[in-house]
């Protein structure tokens, strides 16, 4: 049996968590894929989950918005919290938990509608913008936020299925912070997309940081090095260590996180 | 046995070896013939109809002028003083296929909805076949339930004036007749939809409900406006009901609380008469019949420009 290791460190410089999950076991069916996971998503800063492929990571982060509630057999116990708040609580509503805990998902997945009706997509579905002068201050932000203003401001009612691989993630980070969420979670956002696009999307996280909490899903160590101040190591479903990033990539406690960084598994 | 020590070009090249790929050769092309003969026949009969059509109409308008055709108002063929005016059949037909799109278009879309985003799978596998069943009833029942039944219930409720032939029972019924046509291409076009734009919408904090009209509908739009095409021009090519609930008289009209008598209807009614051959009476039900697959034509080609203009890429 693997042991829990959650390194503790100490309280003076680090944010106070956003987000945390406390003994989150998840079961798909009779399968447990995770094992009384417990982590802390640190305010204003990026939070990075690393291991082997099927270790649990994605799993973890459709905990923090209740994305596991879409899959059919899918059971979550033990807590997620926001701001101290149990998120699988009866009395929260999905609805607004996902409005403050964005996503942006692995394949860039724009909506089939112009770029403009893209970003405004969550503005509207929330009510956030009383008139149409409102919604457009909305979309440019958010676009200018991520990074796309300045390609697609003469075209916004193209489809937004038109753009390059990089720019419609970026739109798909437009879309998720025109809602203005507290976190957004980001599941091997840069999977699908070359160096370069790579490379500007990873430039944006660093800015996001400013504003959002991010946690963000990558197999890329060199990513989750240059992006995350914090490090989770999964492995077979169990958090293996957790600590700031530094610390993991140069001084890992544990041997399977020293093992599965040099690149001896995974 | 081929030496496998032997290079590779020289086994390829073996005389066995060349033969056997020329049986092979052989035999694909002969399978590519007859898969050609094949489409070919639906090819040569499609043909054949147009062509005949063509002809007959042809006769036909060396009696008739094309002008008259298309802008009278009266369409009496069987009478002595016969006019040809095909107008009051082109409305008999739009409007009872109007009628029918409006009852079957909003339910067809709410059932494929239901299934596509909502029923589990056990209710839907349920649910289908029933559906499937409502295409599987002959359409001379359905005349008769326009007929003997939803008229009648019209007249007790809401439409105590409504003549016994009338096009709106008619074109219910059709609509009832072609749910299944709307419900389960629209359904496909939506389960196609990739579900990486529902996990879009719903981590948008969109509900099922707002996804399923948001982001599911406009993403299949252009295969719901193909079904909702062929929906059409099921109604507009029916017969049976028409002919047995919405009467028989030719009538100039955009009211469907009247009778009328749609291309179809006419073409029934006259080919089971005894007209001579090459009559102008017989050949006119040529030149409704061309009419009717203009009209459909321009449905197709609708629908063509439709997909291309909508066409969502996901
Ligand atoms: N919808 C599902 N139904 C059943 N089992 C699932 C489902 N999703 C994930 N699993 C299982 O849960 C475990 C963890 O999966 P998860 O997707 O969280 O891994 P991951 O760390 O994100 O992997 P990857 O790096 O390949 O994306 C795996 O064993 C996987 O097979
Ligand atoms: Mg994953």
């Amino acid at each position: 049996m693997p042991t829990v290791l959650n390194i503790v460190s100490p309280m003076d410089a680090l944010p106070p968590p956003k987000m945390e999950g406390v003994d989150v076991k998840v079961f798909y069916g009779a399968k447990q894929a995770l094992f009384d996971v417990s982590l802390p998503v640190r305010n204003r800063s990026v939070t990075a989950m690393i291991g082997p492929s099927g270790c649990g990571k994605s799993t973890f982060l459709r905990c923090l918005n209740r994305m596991n509630d879409v899959i059919l057999g899918a059971r979550v116990e033990g807590a997620i919290t926001l701001d101290g708040q149990n998120v699988y609580d009866k009395t929260v509503d999905v609805v607004q938990l996902r409005a403050r805990v964005g996503m942006v998902f692995q394949k860039p997945n724009p909506f089939p509608k112009s770029i403009y009706d893209n970003v405004a997509y969550g503005p509207r579905i929330h009510g956030l913008s009383a008139n149409k002068a409102e919604l457009d201050g909305i979309v440019e932000t958010s676009l200018k936020k991520a990074g796309l203003w300045k390609e697609v401001a003469d075209r916004l009612d193209q489809p937004g299925t038109g753009l390059s691989g990089g720019q419609q993630q970026r739109l798909c980070i437009a879309r998720a912070i025109a809602v203005s969420p507290e976190v957004i979670l980001m599941d091997e956002p840069c999977s699908a997309l070359d160096p370069i696009a790579t490379a500007i999307i990873e430039e944006l996280i660093d800015e996001l940081r400013q504003n959002f909490t991010i946690a963000i899903v990558t197999h890329s160590m060199q990513q989750a090095a240059r992006v995350s101040q914090y490090t989770a190591f999964f492995h077979l479903g169990y958090l293996v260590e957790y600590g700031e990033t530094r610390q993991i990539f140069t001084n890992p406690k544990e041997a399977r996180t020293q093992a599965y960084i040099t690149g001896r598994f995974g | 046995m081929a030496n496998l020590a032997q290079p590779a070009t020289t086994r390829l090249n073996s005389p066995q070896a060349v033969a056997r790929r020329r049986r092979q050769y052989m035999r694909e092309r002969a399978i590519e013939a007859l898969l050609f003969a094949c489409a070919a026949v639906s090819v040569v009969v499609t043909l054949t109809i147009v062509l005949v059509l063509i002809r007959e109409s042809l006769a036909f308008f060396s009696h008739v002028s094309i002008v008259e055709f298309l802008t009278s108002r009266t369409w009496t063929p069987l009478f002595s003083d016969a006019e040809y005016g095909i107008l009051p059949l082109v409305l008999g037909t739009l409007l009872s296929s109007l009628v029918a799109l409006l009852v079957a278009l909003p339910l067809g879309m709410v059932i494929a909805i239901y299934l596509s985003e909502f029923a589990g799978a056990r209710v839907r596998e349920t649910l289908k076949p029933f559906l499937e069943l409502l295409s599987g009833i002959p359409t001379v029942v359905y005349g008769y339930f326009a007929l003997l039944i939803v008229t009648p219930l019209l007249q007790a409720t809401i439409l105590p004036n409504l003549p016994g032939f009338n096009v709106l029972s008619a074109g219910i019924v059709m609509g009832i007749m072609i749910i299944p046509y709307i419900s389960s291409l629209s359904e496909d076009a939506m389960r196609a939809v990739p579900d990486s734009l529902r996990d879009g919408s719903l981590a948008m904090g969109a509900t099922r409900l707002q996804t399923s009209i948001k982001v599911v509908v406009p993403a299949a739009f252009s295969g719901l406006a193909a079904a909702a095409v062929l929906a059409i021009s099921r109604a507009v090519g029916e017969t049976m009901i028409v002919a047995i609930a919405a009467g028989q008289q030719p009538n100039f009209t955009f009211n469907p609380t009247e009778s009328a008598a749609t291309i179809t209807a006419y073409i029934a009614q006259v080919a089971l008469g005894d007209l001579p051959h090459g009559s102008i009476a017989y050949q006119s039900i040529f030149a409704a019949g061309l009419t009717l697959m203009a009209m459909t034509l321009v449905f197709n080609l609708a629908a063509y420009w439709l997909r291309k203009r909508f066409r969502e890429a996901y």
